[in-house]
């Protein structure tokens, strides 16, 4: 298992919590149902806080409380269930949400693109080769059609900016 | 047609790079099969019964002759001579090598082509009428949009790992030749009482082992919010589409098991939502420059009538048959839209040759303005051809088996590749179209019979599109046996109707003779030069049931 | 009543380029369905398939698989219309596939 963090190896700084586990001293990641039973206590924390988000689960529920949470962990319980990508881009899009947002679970190396386009900034992958290929990854692609919270100009933009340029 | 430009180009070739580098991260044992496979078929790439096949998109059936030239180049080259073209306006090849597939993808790429999404969770190649900028009829082009729709779901971010794969079809004509009532989004071009034009959309359609007819979710939609209201669907089904059972996965069970009404809204909740966020807008520069590109070719001033072509009808009756049957009115005078028909009797349903592909390229760029298109019924079709060259066509279309004069009749059979190629199939199809086309065959009694579209499936999956067959027949496997099920009554038009099965189901050769039975019966039944779906509609079908397998 | 079991073969895709592969009684990998091994136990069957793992994991094929075969006056053949097909070519296309001793090679490198 490898953390990636803004393109980077990434030193793991929160502990993953079940929603049985006593919680430990510092930064944890909670699972979202607990985070609703236990709410102000784990908000009264003094460490960082994260939720883990399933991809039934609706991240507009945590849109009042997303200014004070650190990490919004979107998990991949599956590689091909692709609720999450919807869910990264409402956190950032529609939520304003300015935290991390990670990737955890069955994570795979030829995703990490798409994922990062939609809002990931953090990817949890399960080979470390896919963490060393991470640069690679993102390189594969140079032009994108679509606009999403990346906010890269798109090839619709591009086309325009050149008939601009040109009249 | 369209063109690439350096970004459509760039991107082509970013992806054939990444598949070349999958294949070798998977040939150096860096992935697991099972890590592969999503990978491949995003790619179009399967794995079936005797080799790999992989399914290259033609986009909403337009063709180059350059680019047919390179299919059959590759049919040649890296393949056993042959490509088999789909019900989705695919060419397959059944034989490629993994390692050679990237090479193969980059002469794809030398001719603006690509195997991109033509399989896997995702949205699929975008088809549409085969007839589109030819036919009188046209409301509007529709293939400006369709590039438009293809560029924007190249590489979604959001919406490549989709509960099930997804379908979007777009026609510009009342006449609806591209069956979007049964894709996952339909979409027809609609002129507005005020003389705008925009979109009627259709969603939640589809065939496989739940048939559903699309429901309307929108009567009009301005051009200019198309890419972002597909936005909103997509992002509703993604969101909650069902992934607890892949056969209820489809946005047609999310749509039926929501309600008409309470989809709609939700769709329009999340549209509205979308607003002020980073929708997808398309400056109309850029309508401009795609719509440009799908200008008419420039057409001759022509009498509509050509004498010589008159002529030669009158003195052959093959050539006049084909020009009854493969030859369709054009838009502008004197020229003529021209179906090639990749159904021999006897042969094998949108299989062609190399040379066959050769030769249709070769007539495309003499005769057609360069175009060609490909049709969800496994035909091709030349779409701009002077009437006065409707002989020479003719005579070489002929001399190279393509000249059928059998569109729209009873041999014109839809057949998926069924158990001789696929690794999904029950039971075969080709060997019971192939019968039906021999014992069918008589020029007179198909035109008898008129209008009639046969489709065949080899199982449940209905790529032959069984469901929506005038007479539909679904192969199915009955301990180690094929056996075949009969339907009636679909249909894929603009009055879309889903078959109702016959009955238990017959044996190959037993199958034959139903179907036999059941033209017989129409023959019987049939008042005023009715079709054969006009009289199975008037007498439902219950005297069919009773010819077929008596009174009780 | 429980069926007798018949015998199994075991098959796969080579990996390279997908052709139908059968395993063979010395543990190698024959494109003919006659040099196939016929299990006659299904001891012997899930044993060939465990065995058969190494080669997936050494990539040289992909698929495997355990089907029946009806044994018969010119040796076994396989029960099923999907392993004859599978075994011979398309039905529809007797010059194509191991029926018409080319399936490995096309194209180019045919020529």
């Amino acid at each position: 298992m490898a953390l990636i963090r803004h393109g980077l190896p990434a030193r793991e700084d929160f502990a993953a919590v079940g929603s049985e586990d006593a919680l430990p001293e510092g930064a944890v990641i909670v699972p979202f149902a607990r985070y609703r039973a236990e709410r102000e206590a784990l908000l009264a924390r003094n460490a960082p806080l994260g939720v883990r988000i399933e991809p039934g689960e609706r991240v507009e529920e945590l849109s009042d409380d997303l200014p004070r949470l650190a990490v919004i962990a979107l998990a991949f319980p599956q590689f091909k269930d692709g609720r999450a990508f919807s869910s990264a881009r409402l956190l950032r899009e529609r939520l304003g949400y300015k935290g991390e947002i990670r990737a955890v679970g069955n994570v795979l190396r030829d995703q990490i693109f798409f994922m990062s386009r939609v809002g990931f900034t953090a990817f949890e992958v399960e080979k470390d080769k896919d963490a060393a290929a991470f640069a690679e990854t993102m390189a594969e692609f140079s032009q994108v059609y679509q606009p999403s919270s990346d906010r890269r100009p798109t090839v619709l933009a591009l086309r325009q900016g050149a008939r601009m340029a040109a009249e | 047609m369209y063109r690439y430009d350096e970004f459509d180009r760039t991107l082509v070739k970013e992806r054939v790079a990444q598949f070349r580098g999958q294949v070798a991260r998977r040939v150096a044992g860096e992935l697991t099969e099972d890590e592969f496979r999503p990978l491949r078929l995003m790619n179009g790439l399967y794995l079936q019964l005797h080799a790999y096949m992989l399914r290259v998109a033609v986009p909403y059936g337009t063709l180059s002759s350059r680019q047919m030239r390179m299919l059959a180049h590759i049919a040649r080259t890296y393949d056993k001579g042959y490509g088999h073209f789909t019900t989705r306006q695919n060419i397959q090849y059944n034989w490629p090598r993994l390692g050679e597939v990237p090479d193969i993808l980059d002469d794809l790429a030398s001719v603006e082509m690509h195997a991109i999404q033509t399989s896997g969770n995702c949205i699929r190649n975008v088809t549409s009428d085969q007839y589109a900028g030819a036919i009188a009829e046209e409301i509007e082009d529709p293939r400006p949009w369709a590039e438009l729709i293809r560029q924007w779901s190249t590489f979604h971010p959001e919406f490549s790992y989709l509960p099930r794969k997804f379908k979007i079809a777009v026609t510009g004509s009342p006449h609806d030749r591209a069956a979007v009532k049964v894709h996952d989004i339909g979409l027809d071009l609609v002129k507005s009482e005020a003389g705008e034009i925009g979109f009627r959309v259709h969603v939640g359609g589809g065939q496989g082992r739940t048939p559903m007819i699309a429901m309307t979710i929108r009567e009009f939609l301005p051009k200019a919010e198309l890419l972002a209201y597909l936005e909103a669907v997509m992002r509703t089904y993604n969101r909650l589409g069902r992934r607890d059972n892949l056969f209820k996965a489809r946005i047609k069970i999310l749509v039926h098991e929501t309600g008409q009404e309470k989809f709609r809204a939700m769709v329009d909740e999340e549209y509205a939502l979308m607003q002020g966020e980073s929708p997808i807008e398309v400056p109309p520069e850029e309508v401009a420059r795609i719509v440009a590109y799908f200008a008419p070719p420039a057409f001759e001033r022509l009498p509509d009538a050509d004498p010589a072509t008159d002529r030669l009808a009158a003195e052959d009756r093959d050539f006049a048959a084909w020009l009854r049957r493969n030859v369709k009115a054009h838009r502008a005078p004197g020229y003529a839209i021209v179906d090639i028909s990749l159904k021999p009797i006897g042969g094998v349903p949108g299989d062609a040759t190399a040379d066959q592909m050769d030769l249709v390229a070769d007539l495309a760029e003499t005769l057609s303005f360069d175009e060609l298109r490909v049709t969800h019924e496994q035909n091709l079709v030349l779409p701009h051809v002077r009437k006065r060259d409707l002989p020479e066509l003719w005579r070489r279309l002929k001399a190279a088996g393509l000249a059928t004069p059998n569109m729209g009749l009873a041999s014109d059979i839809i057949a998926c590749p069924g158990l001789d190629y696929c690794n999904l199939a029950n039971a075969r199809s080709i060997p019971i179209a192939q019968k039906l086309s021999e014992r069918l065959a008589d020029q007179a009694l198909q035109e008898d019979l008129g209008e009639l579209k046969i489709k065949i499936s080899g199982c449940i999956n209905a790529c032959g599109h069984h469901h929506v067959g005038h007479i539909g027949i679904l192969g199915v496997d009955r301990k180690g046996t094929e056996y075949y099920q009969i339907s009636l009554g679909g249909s894929a038009d603009e009055n879309t109707s889903l078959g109702e099965i016959l009955g238990p189901s017959f044996t190959e050769d037993d199958a034959v003779e139903v179907v036999d039975k059941i033209l017989g019966l129409y023959r019987e039944l049939r008042e005023n030069g009715e079709s054969f779906l006009q009289c199975y509609r008037r007498v439902g079908a219950r005297p069919f049931k009773e010819r077929i397998y008596g009174a009780h | 009543m429980a069926k007798a079991e018949l015998p199994q073969a075991l098959t796969a895709n080579r990996l390279g380029d997908g052709e139908v592969v059968y395993r063979t009684p010395a543990g190698a990998w024959s494109a003919r369905f006659a040099e196939a091994a016929v299990f006659g136990t299904k001891a012997d069957a899930e044993k060939a398939l465990a065995d058969a793992e190494a080669d997936v994991a050494a990539r040289r094929v992909v698929a495997v698989y355990l089907f029946d075969v009806v044994p018969g006056p010119n040796g076994p053949s396989p029960r099923e219309t999907r392993e004859v097909i599978r075994a011979k070519g398309p039905t529809v296309r007797l010059d194509l596939g191991k029926q018409a001793g080319n399936s490995a090679e096309h194209g180019a490198r045919a020529s």
